[in-house]
């Protein structure tokens, strides 16, 4: 292995496009590898083919941060090493096993930015593998990139902001939304208050969704338990529980999400050290306030180092970056540092505010039905894990895997593993820190089988 | 019975297609999950219930969106874009 | 917090063979305990490619897989669970004229030990088992062998342990070992201390630390098995499936998936985890798509691997101490340990209950390195000065 630098960048989202931006600045050139066709992540995806659309149509208030966003990846296009539809699934000792035109590369590396983004982190509930449930994030996907509403008449259920975003595009979009279904109190919103001073922006649009919706007469309900998805092949209502009263509302499609959770496999894979974020009630890689993980010569950035939104992944990715630099050897912008750590503790302290108002429901761990599915891969039920701490005495994530198989499946454990933590600790008597976190194993998605090897790449 | 409902898009250049034999159009642009799921309302059996799956995230994340073409390759359908000509099979019983 | 334990038999090591032998012990009327440091099965015995097989075993093993061979039907009654074993049999190929030729060798050396052995030709393969490809030369197929799941049945023996009463430890790492005046005293983690007439060493590949301590060191190294899994597929190998000289070992479980081994992996920093070398899997994957059609357009889902112990001669260690009485060892089962584990179970009990097992173990013995190494003249082995091994 050269001591030549040799950084790699894994995500092409706001974070890696702005890392990679960083070290082009610094006369280094990175390699960038992303499944996507086309750079922007998931927030900034870009559509496969023109259409009638305008950035506004797609990107709504954030169009102009999309746009110079992808115009910065357009500009370095040419002084990185840029690998589109590629997969990195393994990461060990400075080389990445990747997946590129479906051969198997293996790439060295002398620094690497994992920039993974971060996926919708679901609860289960009955029928929520019917076909027309899709998470928040894969309703905005079929709207943004595909020009697609998930049905006739779209429920949207969850918390976050997220939630009000997506309905509202719908709404915009000519779409049909039943109703918004929000899981936290309705006065667990005047937390909100407390970000009017450093996110006043945020803060305002989220509540101008709502009241849109609300003037279009959408139902905004709030204080939501969801009992159960009506519908044997599709979704044909949704039912739930508020102030004691169970309601039900006839639709065809859903939309739902609490939040995001980190792609945190590489990480794992890497050697990082991981710590329990108390706030967003999950592992994640431990790293300093630049981005550096455990491992000398790793940083993280973005939603895969932990859930902080796309404006925070842009400075994080070129904060990070700039420590690559920094650790390099190579001259950097000290004030520019200091600013970017600036403005991203505002952000991370009003992701605290976000939390509050829209808390994760862990209380409902505890009264999931045993016949709903928890691993929707390897169609476990919520019931197997209780038996399994309850009759086998399991207490650890790992062992409940090995013993029922929960995250063995396609997706090791991306859809499910949250909520069998949850359940897992609330049927074993823990906090969920203690059941601790699956521990990744390669390949980090499915590979094919008859995927050919075509060895080192320099 | 179609699960999605297109807004837009609507007169991008058509691509045709086949699923399951039969002639079908979708658009320049739609991933196969797009395109199937604009005619139809279900991707594959699950693996051991057998339950109907129509993908869940559409990110490539969950794994959920797996169809076979009439070759019998396997795709995963929100990450594959749409080509002319493909056949694609929606997955009919559980592990085939 | 400090607990004194005082029991019959204290195993240091909850994988399959300490569990069996606990569960054995305990049905006797020993009171037991039995300690690891993980999880009970977690470490060989659950990380196994789950091959139950005895055919491939050298000659001195088959009394002992022979009797193992007689308990896996019966795992429901013995701890609850079938584990999933399926008598599929196994089907072990040969590539080349050579490795028919050694597969013929071994029918005969083990003829008339009970393992009905088969040798089958290329044409013969091709209309029984039409869905391997390749030019296969020849097989050897042993029709009562088959195959179940590690993860399962390892901890399920623990399990069944606890429930009949043996005090099982997880998380407990035995700390120190040492002769006291009515056996031994064991201290453990978590303040657990225990006075026990009988120690079984079954700590697998982290026996050899118990050993050299009571003056047998033993070439005892860690392995990793590395394993490929396919998503669930339509059921098609009939068999459990090995190669002549190594290289591919594949089965497919009931739910579907296809699972092929036959690289080794590779330590992380902690050398009790591994993971596969992702060469080798890679390898492992394009060996299985070329011999199995059906497999070529599936996809890996997911990889494993974890830690075996390997004795230089690839036999296990199993039987008294040369040095110390009522101390056995059973362990260094050389990535074979799977099918025989519950077999060794029960002759590790009738060690401490009689003295001696009714199956021959001879070859296993401790100090055959020492022998060997020496090169000693048999007038000069020492005899041994605790209680004798089997007849």
């Amino acid at each position: 292995m050269s001591t030549a630098l040799r950084p790699l960048i894994v995500g092409a989202g706001p974070a890696g496009i702005r890392a990679a931006q960083v070290m082009v600045t610094a006369g280094l050139r990175p390699i960038v590898v992303d499944e996507a066709p086309s750079a922007g992540g998931q927030i900034y995806r870009q559509r496969l083919f023109p259409d009638e659309r305008s950035p506004r149509d797609l990107y709504g208030s954030e169009a102009g941060k999309a746009s110079a966003l992808h115009q910065a990846f357009v500009q370095i296009r040419d002084k990185i090493d840029y690998f589109p539809e590629s997969l990195v699934w393994n990461i060990r000792d400075n080389v990445a096993d990747i997946m590129k035109d479906g051969r198997h590369i293996r790439q060295g590396f002398s620094h690497l930015i994992l920039a993974t983004g971060a996926t919708d982190r679901v609860v289960p509930f009955k029928g929520w593998t019917t076909p027309g449930v899709f998470t928040l994030g894969g309703a905005q996907i079929a709207l943004k990139s595909q020009g697609c509403a998930i049905g006739e008449e779209v429920v949207f259920l969850g918390s976050g902001p997220l939630l009000y975003l997506v309905a509202w595009q719908y709404m915009k979009a000519g779409a049909r939304v039943a109703a918004v279904l929000d899981t936290a109190p309705f006065l667990a919103k005047l937390h909100l208050a407390r970000g009017l001073p450093s996110q006043p922006g945020v803060v305002f649009r989220g509540f101008r969704y709502a009241a849109e919706l609300m003037a279009r007469g959408v139902s905004v309900r709030f204080g939501v338990e969801p009992t159960r998805i009506e519908g044997q092949d599709r979704v044909s209502a949704v039912v739930w529980r508020e102030n004691g009263r169970e309601r039900r509302l006839a639709c065809d499609a859903i939309g739902y999400g609490f939040a995001l959770r980190s792609e945190t496999q590489l990480a794992d894979l890497a050697g990082c050290r991981f710590v329990f974020d108390e706030r967003d009630r999950a592992w994640r890689p431990d790293r300093d306030p630049a981005g550096r993980t455990s491992v000398s010569g790793i940083y993280i950035a973005g939603d895969g180092a932990g859930i902080a939104g796309a404006d925070a992944a842009e400075l994080a990715g070129e904060r990070a970056a700039l420590a690559l630099v920094e650790d390099a050897g190579l001259t950097f912008d000290h004030a520019r540092v200091a600013d970017l750590e600036r403005r991203l503790n505002a952000i991370r302290r009003f992701r605290g505010v976000l939390e509050a108002a829209f808390p994760f429901p862990a209380a409902w761990a505890g009264s999931i039905e045993d016949d709903v599915q928890l691993c929707r891969c390897e169609e476990i039920s919520v019931g197997q894990v209780r038996r399994a701490a309850h009759d086998q005495g399991v207490r650890e994530l790992n062992r409940l895997k090995a013993l029922t198989r929960v995250g063995m499946g396609r997706c090791q454990g991306r859809m499910c593993s949250s909520a069998a933590a949850e359940v897992l600790a609330a049927a074993s008597g823990q906090p969920v820190e203690a059941v601790g976190r699956l521990r990744a194993q390669p390949p980090v998605k499915p590979l094919p089988l008859a995927m050919a090897s075509d060895g080192e790449a320099a | 019975m179609a699960l999605l409902k297109r807004l837009a898009r609507q007169n991008l250049p058509p691509v045709a297609f086949s699923l399951n034999g039969v002639s079908c159009t979708g658009r320049a642009g739609d991933t196969v999950l797009t395109a199937v799921l604009t005619q139809t309302d279900r991707l594959r059996s699950s693996d051991f219930s057998g339950e109907s799956r129509a993908g869940f995230c559409q990110m490539g994340a969950c794994q959920d969106c797996w169809i076979l073409t009439a070759e019998g390759d396997r795709i995963r359908a929100c990450s594959t874009p749409l080509r002319p000509g493909m056949r694609l099979r929606t997955i009919a019983e559980p592990k085939s | 917090m400090s607990q004194l334990i005082d029991k019959d038999v204290a195993i240091i090591g909850g994988g399959l063979v300490g569990s069996s032998a606990a569960l054995a012990l305990r049905r006797m009327g020993f009171s037991v305990v039995l300690l690891d440091k993980g999880f009970c099965g977690a470490q060989a015995s659950g990380v196994n490619y789950g091959g139950v097989r005895r055919q491939g075993r050298p000659p001195e093993q088959i009394p002992l897989s022979q009797r193992a061979h007689a308990i896996w039907p019966r795992l429901k009654e013995i701890i609850g669970i079938d584990g999933e074993f399926v008598r599929s049999g196994h089907l072990k190929l040969a590539r080349t004229e050579a490795e028919m030729a050694s597969l013929e060798a071994y029918a005969a050396r083990v003829a008339g030990m009970g393992l009905d052995l088969e040798l089958v030709g290329h044409n013969q393969l091709r209309e029984r088992f039409p869905w391997i490809a390749g030019n296969i030369v020849g097989a050897s197929l042993c029709a009562g062998d088959g195959h179940a799941n590690p993860r399962l049945v390892s901890a399920a023996f623990a399990h069944a342990a606890r429930r009949a009463g043996v005090d099982v430890f997880e998380q407990t790492a035995v700390r120190h070992v040492e002769k006291a005046s009515e056996g031994f005293r064991l201290s453990a983690d978590r303040g657990i201390d225990i006075k026990a007439r009988f120690v079984i060493n079954s700590a697998g590949a982290w026996a050899g630390a118990f050993a050299e301590f009571f003056g047998e060191p033993v070439p005892l190294k860690k392995i990793y098995p590395s394993m490929v899994v396919t998503e669930p597929m339509g059921s098609f190998m009939t068999v459990n499936i090995g190669a002549e000289g190594g290289g591919i070992y594949a089965r497919q479980v009931e739910r579907g998936n296809c699972i092929v081994g036959g690289m080794r992996g590779e330590p992380n920093a902690d050398s009790d985890f591994s993971r596969p070398t992702s060469t080798g899997a890679v390898t492992i994957m394009s060996r299985a798509a070329a011999l199995f059609p059906a497999l070529r357009q599936t996809y890996a889902i997911r990889f494993w691997s974890g830690t075996e112990g390997e004795m230089a001669d690839r036999n296990p260690v199993i039987g008294f101490s040369r040095t110390t009485p009522n101390l056995i060892h059973a362990f260094g089962f050389s990535g074979a340990g799977f099918q025989i584990a519950p077999g060794v179970g029960e002759v590790l009990a009738e060690l401490v209950r009689d003295g001696e097992s009714r199956t021959p173990i001879q070859s296993f013995a401790i100090d055959r390195f020492a022998r060997t190494e020496k090169n000693l003249h048999p007038g000069n082995i020492p005899e041994p000065t605790t209680r004798g091994t089997s007849k």
